[in-house]
């Protein structure tokens, strides 16, 4: 078994009288692009926030390679927003120079070859771009980091297929697995399926179901939106 | 940008099956070096892991030999390649059989169903796969 990189225990978040997430528990690998999954408000955005230390547990505790997540985590965990976090006024250029800037280990040679990969035009303002090229530049700064850990709340969300398929190829190419661990949260489960090591179906703020995703294959015989699915039918059978 | 991957198999055994047919029709020759892990999971779309885990169970197969810093190359033992050209065979006849059994056919109709079946296609271009 690897390492594990991200631990939560007994982790529980309230928001208010709200409870996003109820005393959960689970250890993430080293080395793997692992998948959360789960209805809208099921707490998959908390757990990518208290992991990038934006938020803190109410109860239980985070730990991100063994150390007590908090803000100042962000030199080690690149973490792309479901928000736009970009600034209208820069161009593409600007927008990867000063990420260069904000971060020690941001590869700018790294965000070059990524650029032409995606086909973006470094001399294009923010504010002129598609919603896919915003989406693709995004994916570009979180992939130009020599992060350990890379979080993404939603990356494929609202994108087409053609930028979808470009962000994940640019995933396949550009990440690190031997030092780089991926947790990302998403809707796209069939399309994102063949890159995942491990999935974890979440479901008010519970964990349903924490596999391999070629465990579900071999010994449910299952696609992922298939255990997604039964792993949520099961849990309302016990209610 | 994936080849479609069937649901009730791991993705990594589907492209291990692939790579020795491909192996055993030799689009892919003896000594043949293969494209590297990222390359690999680039064309077909999936993660690096798996293709690490393909490449991995081809060498503990023989298949595959692993040249440190050259990268994975097939095996140049005929022996071997024999052996899974075998093992392939078998093992398509013996899912084949256990179907038609499951289905209520005797050794006999098996038997004179394909020799009439092979025999009916002789000359035409090749055998239904």
């Amino acid at each position: 078994m690897t390492d594990s990189i991200v631990r939560f225990t007994g982790v529980t978040k309230k928001y208010l009288s709200q409870a996003a997430l109820n005393n959960v528990s689970f250890d993430l690998p080293q080395g793997k692009i692992t998948a959360l999954v789960g209805p809208n408000g099921s707490g998959k955005s908390t757990i990518l926030k208290l992991i990038a230390g934006l938020a803190h547990p109410s109860q239980g505790s985070v730990t991100v390679n063994g150390k007590t997540a908090h803000r100042r985590i962000a030199g080690e965990v690149a973490y792309l927003s479901e928000m736009d976090a970009l600034y209208p006024f820069f161009t593409v250029g600007e927008t990867i120079s000063f990420n260069a800037g904000l971060f020690a280990d941001f590869d700018v040679q790294k965000a070059g070859e990524i650029l032409s990969f995606m086909q973006l035009e470094p001399d294009k303002k923010v504010r002129h771009l598609s919603k896919g090229n915003r989406g693709r530049l995004k994916i570009l700064l979180v992939l130009s980091r020599r992060a350990p850990l890379i979080l993404m709340d939603e990356p494929l969300a609202g994108l087409d297929p053609l930028v979808r398929d470009s962000i994940i190829k640019s995933m396949i190419s550009y990440l690190d697995l031997q030092q780089q661990t991926v947790f990302m949260s998403t809707h796209e489960v069939s399309e994102v399926e063949p890159v995942l090591d491990m999935v974890i179906s979440l479901h008010e703020g519970k964990i349903m179901g924490y596999e391999e995703v070629e465990n579900i294959r071999e010994k449910h015989g299952l696609s992922l939106v298939d255990w997604m699915k039964e792993s949520i039918q099961n849990k309302e059978a016990r209610i | 940008m994936s080849q479609a991957f069937n649901n009730t198999q791991p993705i990594y055994l589907q492209i291990l099956q692939r790579l020795c047919r491909q192996v055993v029709r030799g689009e892919i020759e003896a000594g043949e070096k293969l494209p590297s892990v990222r390359e690999m999971a680039l064309h077909i779309g999936v993660n690096p892991n798996t293709v690490q885990r393909v490449y991995g169970e081809l060498e503990r197969l023989e298949i595959v030999e692993t040249r440190r810093g050259l990268g994975s190359f097939i095996t140049e033992n005929d022996i071997r390649l024999n052996q899974l050209r075998e093992d392939l065979k078998s093992e398509q006849i013996g899912s084949f059989i256990k179907d038609m059994k499951e289905t209520g056919f005797s050794r006999e109709e098996i038997l004179e169903g394909v020799r009439r079946e092979l025999l009916n296609t002789k000359g035409e271009r090749g055998v239904k796969p």
